[in-house]
């Protein structure tokens, strides 16, 4: 079997996004309210923002790997 | 100036790095059982699509020289250092996509000494692969003592930690799943990078007014420094003299020293690049390895550049803001001649994205910043293994080992190259000044390796006798002009001018430019003399490994859009208006 028939990079790929994000995306969130913490960054929550940017990233990496699957 | 606070990670911000860590070895040990002969341990059994080894092209390339180093130099240089992008990697990508690529992959070498075997003799293959190692280890080191340096200083880690963590963590995944999982994790690594720097160049630019602040804080900066008011944000400005440019180069020096030699040196003959794309499912696979690597390349400098200038622009050339300065020995901030004060431009990137990070994102940014520790580190050894295995070990030692033995072999040859690698780390935090004249060794080692890969591929006529000397004559030519010579400044020893001096450069940039044509040159006429007067091998022996005896790849089935040539002409044209762009 090649190497390269043992696994699809593009699942770990948006496993770990969709993680990721999960977990940014989630401290966003959590740590929304607290105006101090995002002066850093302008006043932006960026934890939230990119947060869901790496989130739906890695659910694209995850439908592009089900096509190739599907595709055989 | 601001000395280095050290900063107390977060929760969150470990949970998003042993987050990334396990998902880097769960792929090694996932690819664990799938690594049976040493063909996939050692070449990805040749499998591997064209995206993924393209990726791992760049990424094998995206240490901690290229993150940090080219954030320190956007902080020093401005834009011009995208020139090391447009100008030292693009073409080579491009040329070695489209000509030597064939030879490469076609000749069915496993390793880049192993095709110097197959068109020249033992002796130039043997030369090439120890100096290739050697080099590479001591690489490795450099970049896991800068890796360990670095933590402690941010974030007060332990030197000594760092530096085993890392090692141990690279093994598993190598020693596992072999280039494989070298591959997969570069390309892992090349997306946490671009998902952990493009947030902060967003950022950093909110924070400095967007293009039109930073050009205008820039200009203030060129001023202080008596540059061009446009010297930072335009890469060509001022390059008709090394006067009046920050590089400090003149534009023949730089097209032809870096453009050249040196580029094509480094991407067309480096098997640690090489390797990724030899690695591919088929020949057009391998063909467009190097080209799909070269758009996010030509991007590049907008991800780890651009730091380096915003960091300058929150700064200013007279100091007092985030980049902090230079310390001497008694913790004094280091003075120049004019009494100045000396700028951490290493410290650009790391302290942009303390600045500009709350916790979390502080986390994404410092694992995007080991990834790149991690796939140089990776890259090397996977690099050395190889070239132990079959160019040293099965060439010299142990000719007719069973498979099995040599995929142990390359396993066992993993755990000494990270075992080389830790030793040259802390012989690099020793002797500091060591490591200075290794690297410089290498640089003469280098610049001479494209002419001879030249001449080979596409003059039928050179000979092994040619090539060995030519490669020689070339070091020794880049020994020479670099012990006549001295950039502004310096006084004779390391920088140069150790037996004499003849002339003197404008910056240690122009020096090794031309130390590099001096080399290319050198080699190159050395070879060809060399050559006429020996006896060449028949052209049925060279069938395959020189240009005009080689069929070319058909792309006749191909359509228009989909052929290497077409992408590699888009690939230009972009590479063309970057640099119209930022004229």
């Amino acid at each position: 079997m090649s190497a390269e028939g043992s696994l699809d990079l593009r699942l770990p790929i948006g496993w770990l996004f969709v993680t990721l994000g999960i977990m940014l995306a989630g401290y966003g969130l959590a740590t929304g309210g607290n105006a101090a913490m995002y002066e850093k960054s302008g006043g932006m929550n960026i934890n939230l923002i990119w947060g869901v940017v790496m989130l739906l990233t890695g659910v694209v990496f995850l439908l592009l790997a089900k096509r190739g699957a599907a595709k055989g | 100036m601001d000395l280095v606070p050290v900063i107390h990670l977060s929760a969150i911000d470990y949970a998003v790095m042993a987050m990334y860590f396990v998902f880097v070895l769960g792929i090694g040990f996932a690819l664990r059982r799938s690594t049976k002969s040493s063909s996939d341990f050692f070449q990805s059994g040749r499998s591997l699509p064209p995206w993924v080894t393209g990726l791992a092209f760049l990424s094998a390339n995206l240490g901690a020289q290229e993150v940090i180093g080219m954030g320190a130099s956007g902080a020093k240089y401005g834009i011009a250092t995208a020139h090391f992008y447009w100008i030292g990697a693009i073409p080579a990508m491009v040329f070695v996509a489209l000509f030597m690529m064939p030879f490469y992959y076609g000749s069915r070498a496993r390793s880049v000494p192993e095709y110097l075997k197959l068109r020249f003799d033992e002796k130039t293959r043997t030369l090439n692969a120890l100096s290739f190692a050697a080099m590479t280890i001591f690489s490795s080191g450099i970049s896991m003592y800068a890796m360990g340096k670095l933590f402690n200083l941010l974030l007060g880690w332990s030197f000594d930690v760092s530096v085993l963590v890392s090692a141990v963590i690279v093994l598993a995944y190598v020693f596992a799943g072999g280039l494989t999982s070298a591959i997969y994790n570069e390309v892992l690594q090349f997306f946490m990078i671009a998902f952990g720097f493009a947030p902060l160049v967003f950022l950093g630019l909110r924070s400095v007014g967007g293009w039109a602040g930073l050009t205008a804080r820039l200009t203030e900066a060129a001023a202080t420094k008596g540059l061009a008011p446009g010297a930072y944000t335009h890469a060509w400005q001022g390059m008709t003299s090394a006067a009046t440019n920050p590089l400090g180069v003149e534009w023949f020096g730089l097209v032809m020293g870096l453009g050249f030699v040196l580029s094509f040196g480094y991407w067309c003959t480096d098997f640690l690049v090489v390797q990724r794309a030899m690695a591919a499912d088929s020949m057009i696979a391998a063909r467009r390895t190097p080209l799909i690597a070269a758009v996010p390349k030509m991007l590049f400098p907008f991800l780890v550049i651009l730091p380096g200038m915003i960091a300058l622009a929150l700064t200013g050339a007279a100091g007092g803001g985030i980049i902090p300065a230079k310390l001497a020995a008694d913790g004094a901030p280091l003075l120049d001649a004019a009494g100045r004060v000396v700028m951490d431009f290493d410290l650009a990137t790391p302290m942009l994205l303390i600045k500009l990070f709350p916790e979390g994102m502080l986390g994404l940014g410092l694992t995007a910043l080991l990834a790149s520790f991690l796939s140089g580190m990776a890259g090397n050894v996977t690099a050395v293994n190889t070239l132990w295995a079959y160019d040293i070990y099965q060439s010299h030692i142990k000719k007719d080992g069973s498979d099995a033995h040599y995929l142990w072999m390359g396993r066992a040859a993993t755990v000494g190259g990270i075992l080389l690698s830790i030793a040259a780390a802390y012989v690099a935090g020793a002797f500091n000044n060591i490591m200075e004249v290794l690297q410089l060794v290498f640089a003469f080692v280098n610049a001479p390796l494209f002419a001879t890969f030249a001449l080979g591929m596409f003059w039928k006529r050179t000979t092994g006798h040619g090539a060995f000397w030519g490669l020689a004559a070339g070091m020794s030519g880049a020994l020479l002009h670099h012990g006549f010579t001295l950039p502004n400044g310096s006084v004779p020893g390391i920088k140069g001018g150790f037996f004499g001096l003849l002339h003197t450069y404008p910056s240690e940039m122009a020096q090794t430019f031309w130390t590099a044509i001096v080399a290319f040159m050198t080699c190159v006429i050395i070879s060809i003399a060399i050559s006429l007067v020996t006896t060449p091998r028949q052209d049925i022996e060279l069938k395959g490994l020189v240009y005009s005896l080689t069929d070319k790849p058909q792309d006749q089935g191909i359509p228009f859009f989909k052929r290497p040539v077409t992408f590699a002409a888009a690939v230009l044209a972009a590479t063309i208006a970057l640099n119209l762009i930022f004229l």
